[in-house]
Order: C-alpha cells, then structure tokens, then sequence
C-alpha cells in the first residue's frame, strides 16, 4: 500500500479521526485495515464476479434452460454474484474475509436498493401525470369535468385554495402551541415535562383517520359542527402538533447553554432571553420544524375523508360548506372507472408530489445551517451597522 | 417591582433569581405551562371522545364487539375481529420485509457507507417517509399491483402447501390482487425510514473503543458488527422495529387503495390471496355510509386502534430510551 499516509511524518502510528481508519502503516507491512471504502482491488473482483454471473446466468437462462421472467433472472444472477464474489475472497483472503465480504455486498446493495422505489414511485406520478397538467388544472374547478370529457378539461382549483386554507388555519393553531411546548419542554423543564414528552411522542404515532373521528367527535357532533374546512384544518392541526414540538425542541436544544447564562447574567428575564436570544438563535431550525409539519399533514388523506368530505365545486370558505382538498380530490377521482378521471387523479398527484418534495428540499436546505448561523443578508446588515 | 424583590432580597440576606420574577416572566411561565398541559390534554381528550361517542354501540355489542367478524351496525351484528386479524397480519408482512431491511440500510449508513455519502443517503431514505400515503396507495394499485401478482402466483403455485400461502385456484392471476401480501410490501416500503432512523442512531452510538479494539485484534468488518454493533444496539432494533409496527397498524390510505375487503378471518389468512382488511381502512371506508349507530361502531373500532398503537408506541418508547444514554428521541 503506498499511499498519501506513508508521506506523513514517519514515527508513531497515528490514527486518523477524520476518515474513520486506523492507521499503522508505518509499523505493518501488510494491507492496513480500512474500516469504510472499497480498494482497488475489491472493486475490480465486483465487477468481474457480476460480469462473470452475468453471463452463467444468460447462458443457464437463454441457452440450456426453459425459464424465463425477469425477475427470476435477477434473483439467479445476484446469488450466483453472491457465490463468486465469496469464491474470489475465499481464494484470495480465507474463509473468514469471504464471509465479510459477502455480508458487505448483501447489506451494500439492500441499502442501496431502497432507493429503487423511491425513484421508481417518483419517476411513475411524473410519467402518469404529466400528461394533462396543463395551467388550467390551476385554475377550473372540477364542476365543468363530466366523466367522458378529456382530462384536460377541469382543474384542482377548489382542491388547491382548500388545501391552502385547510393547511393554513392548522399552521395558525400548531406553530404557536408546538413552539411554546417545545420553550416549555427545553427551557423551563419541571415535572410536568417527562410526561408531555412521551405523550408528544405517542401523539405522533395516532393514525391519521383517528384525528379525524376525534374532530368529528368533538367538534361536529358535540358543538353541533357542519363538515367544513375549518374542522379538516383542525384535524391536521392535531396531527401537526407533535412534528412540530419535537423538531422544534430538538433544535432548541442546540442552542448553546453560555448565550442563555450571558442573557441571564446581563440581568435579561427569562422571557426576554428566550424571545430576544433563544428564539433568534434557532430561528432557522425552527423554520424547518415548521416546513416538516406542514409537509407531514399536506397530502394526508384519511382525516379529511371524515371531516370534510370533498367538493366537485370551488368553495373558498373553509367556515361554511364543504371544502375539497388535493389528497381528498385524488381519493375520490381514482376510485372512478373512467380513465379521464383516473388521469385527473394522476394530475394531483404530480402537483401534491411537487409540492411536498418542494417543502421537504426546502426544509433540508434550512435546517442544514446550526444555530445562530448568519446568512449572507443578515452579514450585510451587521456590516451596515459596523457589527461585523 | 424592583423595590419590592430587593426588600425580598435583604430580608432573605441571599437572592434566589427563581423567585425574582418580572409579570412579563410569570406569563411568560404560564404561557408555556399551560401550552404543555394542553398537549397532554389533547391526547387524553381524544381518548375520551372515542370511548364517549364508541359507548352506544359497545353497550350494544358487549365483549362480542371483540370476537365476531361481520361488520352490520344495522342489524346489531358487528365486531371488529376480522379487521383486527387483517391489521396484525398486514403489519407483520411490512415488518418481515422492512426490519432487514432497515437493519441493512442503518448498518450501510453507520459502518460502510464513506462519509460524504453519509449525509445525502440519510436524506434519501428520509424522502421515503415524506412521501404522503397516498401516493403510496395510488403507486401500489397501479404499478406495483400487477407486478407483484406474479410474485404471488410463483408463490402460491410453489409453495400452496405452507398455510399461510395456500391459494385457491393457485394457477390463476386473477385470485392475487388487491391482497394482505400487496398492502404489506407497500405499507413496508412506509415504515422503512422510521426504523431505520431510530437503529441509525443507536447503531452510531455504539462504543468507539470495543470497535477498535475488536478491530486490532484482527476482526473483519462483519466480526466488529456482529460482536460489537448488533449486540450494543439490539434495543434501538427491537424498538426501531415496534415503532414501526405502530406506524404499520395505523396505516390508513394507502391500505384502503389497495385492499378489497373480507370479512372472513380464517379467509384472511390466506395472505396471497385477493381481500384484507384493517381498522383504519374500515373506518375510511364505511365512515361515509354509517348512520349514527354506525358511526358508533366505528368510533369503537377507532378506539380499540388507539389503545393498540398507544401500547406498541409506548413499549417502543420504553424499549429506545431504554438501550441509549439519556439522550432525547429524534425521530
């Protein structure tokens, strides 16, 4: 092995943090352990053990055998893979490595694997929706879309503004209670805070329809409620709630403990600290809380089928008649036999993805920053006031 | 107010800052106080909803609620036995598959995985459980459905002779869709991120020496696993995986999409064969056609949901906090 760490300063084995390997090149003269990566040599066996499999597969496959499908080729071809590469590193390194490596491949490819349907399920609403997304999909309602008219015609207006408002009063009611859980559960702690925590926590875990017989429950049947937008927005304000605590309070901790000592010291109280220091400090990570939040309870479906039923015509008033919803619009439309609808349904979901995925890249582009980290505006103001 | 906690001040000849409160503090205190309370009082308030408006028709059904099949609110013939049966045995189908799973993409992340690949894989398997159900139900009826019907034939012809795969007119494709099996690949694709987060962050907190030391005296990669990692987060497993369960008996939409129901338990045994059920997606789907008894009925079946997912939930809470150092859960 002659590589960059043989350049370093001869002498002591060193062990280099950064790069998750120990490193006592210096003192062995065999191979050094590396605990992640491939080498060179790991990667050619790969490729010449799937290459190899390969072609014993198609030739077992195409040749010598009547079997055929698709998916039985691949599930030959990977275990025969599996049988080379552990007969290359048996030969090469023992029976000990061989079963290393084997274990390596399986728990490389499985992992990777994953995100096979992620691409896939990605990849098929773009290919099935895009065809009819056209701007009037953002503009009608579904009022005018008979059944046989083409899927170009109507649009998810009614749904979209519904879901906007549904999700909009829920944001309204869960990002001050959450935000204040979190302050309660992070700064002012107590008793009463292990048992919210937990609660917070099973809350998060309610199935999403059980939010919604709840609202019907106590706000439909007890207070004598219509089913109307404003009860849907509820339930996803139910539903919001503990992503957005323990987010919330997750990034609140971050916060370092000496600028909450510095405000006290300085003779701040402690709502002064917590709306002047603590507050500013996570400003971002509490952004992102309330991102995930709202990408949790936008597309979800269950509690809106018993809270608000759906409409076919536009309704902006979430406090009187029914509401439609996008997730509630594309229940409701796949179910129908004709394949119109069925592609209207495959519209919304195109748009219902976009928009989740928007909010989720969004989050991560947030939440990647620390706390009290200064972007490139609020540098320029500081500088402007001589600050920085 | 300042005069007043001086005097508080010298009389006590030590100043305690906890008792030194401006009017702004003290409603800021109650503020936040009751916020909490609030929290914890929604939760029982569901709980309590449920069994108020679910009484009605318990009184009616009594204990046999809890052991009968059929679901007939108007003729006074309902329980919530079979949807119950259906609910464990979609959710045992997505743990088979997800556990592994999630096992092998924490491991991949946490002991293989280059560090700059760290970082964006995490996010990708993250975008899995940001996807809305819906989504997965619409995808799982029209594109995994027809593929996964001869997976299910394969397995049904070949291996009819285990209980849980036998099938009626095995050879046939159309005694496949719209099964447990189907729901159970799709509801395990959902949970996939959940458990894998939580066995992430048990498996990364395993101890840096053991490994090291295991590393040094000449294990493999796979020997640092099995005799350090596994062993030191086999609590983030089992609690990552009940989690997950809970997260799988929940499950709503896309189970109603992809299901057709069946209300015959040993029937729903059967898990290749087409028809399932599950709470959730009984109530999703009768909730539009129910009167009020109906209505009932199903705020019954709602809360024997609630008491499930609660218990799972909590066990899975006790079981992580358990198998890590005091830290907080950051699912």
């Amino acid at each position: 092995m002659t590589t960059t760490a043989e350049h370093r300063e001869a002498g002591d084995a060193t062990i280099d943090l950064d790069e998750d390997r120990i490193d006592f090149s210096d003192d062995l003269p065999g191979d050094r352990i590396r605990a992640r990566g491939l080498k060179t040599s790991e990667v050619v066996d790969l490729l010449g053990a799937a290459a190899g499999s390969f072609c014993v597969t198609w030739l077992v496959y195409e040749r010598l055998t009547p079997l055929s499908g698709g998916l039985g080729f691949g599930v030959v071809w990977y275990l025969l893979f599996l049988a080379t590469v552990w007969f290359i590193a048996r030969e090469r390194l023992g029976a000990l490595h061989a079963r290393d490596r084997i274990v390596g491949v399986v728990v490389a490819t499985v992992a990777l694997g994953v995100l096979v349907p992620l691409a896939v399920i990605v990849g098929y609403t773009i290919a099935r929706g895009y065809h009819a997304l056209r701007p009037q999909f953002f503009t009608q309602d579904q009022s005018k879309a008979a059944p046989l008219s083409p899927a170009t015609v109507g649009g998810g207006s009614g749904a979209i503004v519904g879901s906007l408002e549904m999700v909009g009063i829920a944001t309204l009611i869960s990002i001050p209670l959450g935000i204040a859980t979190a302050v309660f559960l992070s700064e002012i702690r107590g008793r009463l805070a292990r048992p919210v925590r937990m609660i917070v926590d099973a809350m998060s875990a309610v199935p999403s329809i059980l939010a919604g017989l709840f609202i019907y429950a106590a706000f439909i049947l007890a207070l004598h409620q219509q089913q109307t937008g404003l009860a849907a927005a509820l339930s996803l304000a139910v539903l919001m709630l503990p992503t957005v605590t323990r987010t919330a309070e997750v990034v609140l901790r971050l916060v370092p403990g000496g600028l909450r000592e510095a405000s006290l010291s300085l003779g701040g109280g402690e709502w002064a600290t917590v709306r002047r220091i603590i507050l500013p400090t996570a400003r971002a990570g509490l952004l992102t809380a309330v991102i995930l939040g709202i990408a949790r309870v936008v597309g979800e479906t269950a509690p809106l089928i018993v809270t608000s039923l759906g409409n076919t015509h536009f309704n902006g008033n979430p406090f009187k008649g029914k509401q439609d919803a996008l997730p509630l619009m594309i229940y409701r439309l796949v179910r129908l036999p004709q394949t119109a609808e069925i592609q209207r349904a495959w519209t919304g979901a195109l748009v219902l993805l976009g928009i989740v995925l928007v909010l989720f890249v969004i989050a991560r582009i947030v939440g990647g920053r620390g706390p009290g980290h200064i972007g490139r505006l609020k540098r320029a103001r500081l500088a402007r006031k001589g600050l920085s | 107010m300042a005069l007043h906690s001086l005097e508080l001040a010298e009389e006590e000849e030590r100043v305690r800052p906890t008792q030194v409160r401006s009017s702004a503090d003290k409603s800021y205190r109650i503020i936040a106080r009751s916020s909490g309370g609030l929290t914890l009082g929604l939760m029982a308030l569901i709980g309590l909803f449920l069994l108020i408006r679910s009484w009605s028709a318990l009184r009616v059904a009594g204990f046999s609620f809890f052991t009968r099949s059929a679901w007939a609110p108007g003729l006074g013939q309902f329980g919530v036995w079979a949807a119950l049966v259906g609910t464990f045995l979609i959710a045992i189908i997505a743990l088979l598959i997800a556990v592994p799973v999630a096992i092998c993409s924490a491991l991949f992340v946490t002991e293989y995985a280059p560090a700059r690949l760290r970082r964006p894989l995490t996010s990708f398997i993250d975008v899995l459980a940001a996807i809305p159900s819906l989504i997965y139900g619409l995808w799982g009826r029209a594109y995994l459905q027809p593929r996964a019907i001869l997976l299910s034939r394969w397995l049904g012809t070949h291996f009819g002779f285990i209980p849980f795969f036998h099938t009626p007119d095995a050879s046939s494709v159309a005694s496949y869709p719209s099964s447990t099996f189907i729901a159970g690949v799709v509801v395990a694709l959902m949970i996939v991120p959940i458990c894998t987060a939580v066995m992430r962050e048990v498996f990364s907190q395993a101890p840096p020496g053991e490994k090291e030391g295991a590393l040094a005296l000449g294990g493999t990669r796979w020997g640092v696993i099995r005799s350090v990692v596994l062993p030191f987060g086999r609590g983030g497993i089992i609690g990552g995986s009940m989690l997950g369960l809970g997260r799988a008996l929940g499950e709503t939409i896309a189970v109603t999409l992809i299901i057709a129901p069946l209300f015959n338990p040993r029937d729903l045994t059967h898990v290749l064969h087409t028809g399932g059920n599950s709470i959730a997606s009984l109530i999703a789907l009768r909730f539009s056609e129910s009167n009020a008894f109906g209505i009932s009925a199903l705020m019954a079946a709602g809360l024997t949901l609630f008491v499930i997912t609660l218990v799972v939930n909590a066990m899975a809470s006790i079981i992580v906090a358990r198998s890590r150092s005091g830290a907080s859960t950051e699912i």
